[in-house]
């Protein structure tokens, strides 16, 4: 009865956010003495023998080119086929786009609990609990799964990835597909770009940047940081930004190694999406900015002065200048 | 056309967040209580903009809750909807709430169902896909545009890093966020409306939970901040460097 862990890819790689769900899926299965599989559904350019290196021994790739589109129905019908097939008791997945579609799904298939948004291994102590963000990041809340199949979905950036040794075997899985209902027609990628919810690092801006005009310095330094771009609500709605960097209650929730905040009074709604930031470094000419309270470092200074100095600097420390 | 749209009613974004009853529960004392805002903004929203569209589209509005969801409810007609369903029952967690959104569902014949993405209070962003599930209807997740020509659905959902358009043929279970639609604020009109149209309230049907909390507890609190001078920014990026080995 092995931890099974869904394997998530975009075009033809694997996610980062997947290989977070299988050192996680793995440190579960070690837990409940027993092994951890994955399972990639299409056809992938990467090894997927060197994901053994995750923990996980086997891995079930149904190859067929019907499911080289996502549509949850589809792939939900598909991942139930193959928990079945291996008889697995604990199914991961990361709780990245693709995986808040076809959790949910899965969890009413198998009627097996569902935990989104998992943040910490399951307390096994006493019947199966685990640990999840509620209230935006503002709480947690500690969730028994009562059934006898569970699905976790861990969320992103809330588990460090671990590569040891190992190779895993690759099994060609032969699945049932459905027709898929879903046509994509297109995809519209901002290339060369880290996407947001994926960065390690996010320089982020605000109001205090006075107009679009002004983001050359922002961009600069998320440059030289190989950071996300991200911005207030008020930024977004202004069309100061694109709608897909607002990040905050109502838009994007981040967890980012590293989050870089500049000109952002850090309002409550704003550091609810945020909060879950590792390291928060703000820069605000207002010593009175909530946000300091948030912050792990800051300056109290112009921005306009402050964030060209600290790309200079870094290009420093990275040798890039 | 029949749209339905779930609405949950969720703690106020400023709420203060604690617990009582051993961490058990959540403290409601003096919280103010509104529309999730996905739900309302995104979801209620685009649905009133495609019966302005089309004025022959009707909009159910439903909400699995006890009696004190009432003013959200009303709040949300006041916005746009022709009538409203209460299934009547406490919270349970995501699974019984879908269940219980997919009966009522069953019985509506509906042509499309609009969640939010998630709401702000369980962060769960999973009731949509329970609901197709259990209706065995498509879910485009995380839809940031819909579109409409007859009974075929154009959708832009967000991708890691971009977005994928889909097409799809209804019905289709949607889930809404920031781009679908603008926030509106409802006018005297609509509140006076919203206090006469039908809200009917219906009993649940017997389902098991598969979850249950065990308890909630608050992060802990952060060390403090480290200021640095606006004259020293190198320092900053020292520490940055080497005591939090963040660059
Ligand atoms: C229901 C609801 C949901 C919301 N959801 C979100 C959300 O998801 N995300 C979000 O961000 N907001 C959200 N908001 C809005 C939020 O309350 C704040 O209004 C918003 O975050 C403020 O954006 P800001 O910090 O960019 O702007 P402001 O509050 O105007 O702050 C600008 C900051 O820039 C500083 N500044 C000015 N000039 C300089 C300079 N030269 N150098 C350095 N600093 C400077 C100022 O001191 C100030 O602190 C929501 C509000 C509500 C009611």
């Amino acid at each position: 009865m092995p931890v099974l862990i869904f394997i998530d890819t975009a075009e033809g790689h694997v996610k980062k956010s997947s290989l977070e769900a299988l050192t996680y899926g793995a440190k579960v299965a070690e837990q409940l003495g027993t092994t951890a599989e994955g399972v990639v559904l299409g056809s992938v350019t990467d090894d997927l023998a060197a994901l053994g290196k995750y923990g996980v021994k086997k891995i079930h790739h149904a190859a067929a080119d019907a499911l080289n589109h996502f549509d949850a129905q589809v792939f939900a019908k598909v991942l139930a086929q193959v928990a079945e097939a291996s008889s697995a008791k604990v199914i991961v997945f990361s709780n990245n786009l693709s995986g808040k579609a076809i959790a949910p799904r899965l969890s009413v298939r198998l009627k097996a609990g569902l935990v989104s948004g998992a943040v910490a291994l399951p307390d096994t102590s006493n019947g199966f609990v685990v640990k999840k963000n509620v209230f935006s990041g503002k709480a947690f809340a500690n969730i028994a799964v009562k059934t006898d199949i569970k699905i976790i979905a861990l969320s992103p950036n809330a588990y460090q990835t671990f590569a040891g040794e190992g190779s895993a075997e690759v099994v060609a899985f032969n699945a049932t597909i459905d027709a898929a209902k879903i046509k994509v027609t297109g995809v519209s990628k901002a290339s060369g770009e880290v996407p947001l919810t994926e960065a390690e690092v996010v320089v982020s801006a605000g109001r205090g940047m006075k107009g679009p005009e002004h983001w050359g310095i922002v961009e600069d330094l998320a440059k030289v940081l190989h950071a996300a771009t991200a911005c207030s609500r008020p930024v977004a709605d202004a069309h100061w930004r694109p709608h897909n960097e607002h990040v905050g209650q109502t838009g994007f929730a981040i967890a980012p190694n590293l989050y870089i905040a500049i000109g952002i009074s850090g309002a409550i709604q704003h550091l609810a999406g945020v909060n879950r930031s590792k390291v928060i470094v703000v820069i605000n000419k207002d010593p009175e900015a909530p946000f300091f309270k948030a912050a792990d470092y800051g300056i109290v200074g112009d921005a306009f002065e402050v964030v060209p100095k600290m790309t200079e600097a870094i290009k420093k420390i990275k040798g890039t200048a | 056309m029949k749209i339905l749209v779930c609405i949950s009613k969720t703690p106020d974004t400023t709420a203060k967040i604690a617990f009582t009853d051993n961490n058990t529960k959540f403290d409601t004392g003096g919280v103010q209580w509104i529309i999730n805002p996905y739900d309302e903004w995104y979801a209620l929203v685009r649905a009133i903009e495609l019966k302005e569209a089309d004025p022959s589209t009707v909009i159910h509005l439903i909400t699995v809750g006890a009696a004190d969801a009432e003013p959200i409810i009303r709040k949300a007609l006041a916005l746009g909807g022709d009538e409203a369903i209460r299934v009547n029952a406490d919270n349970h967690d995501s699974y019984y709430i879908a269940s219980q959104i997919a009966e009522v569902a069953k019985q509506g014949g509906y042509d499309l169902i609009f969640t939010g993405k998630e709401t702000i209070d369980y962060n769960g962003s999973s009731i949509g896909g329970m609901v197709s599930e259990l209706l065995d209807l498509p879910y485009v997740s995380l839809a940031a545009k819909f579109d409409l020509a007859g009974t075929k659905a154009t959708i832009t959902r967000e991708i890691e890093g971009g977005e994928e358009m889909n097409e799809v043929e209804l019905p289709v279970v949607v889930s809404c966020q920031k781009g679908m639609a603008e926030q509106r604020i409802p006018n005297m009109k609509g509140i006076m409306g919203a206090r006469t149209k039908p809200l009917k309230v219906v009993e649940p049907v017997a389902v098991d939970t598969l979850t249950s909390v065990a308890g909630f507890g608050l992060p802990p609190a952060k060390a403090g901040v480290k200021l640095v001078s606006p004259d020293n920014v190198e320092e900053l990026v020292r520490l940055l460097h080497e005591e939090a080995k963040a660059i």
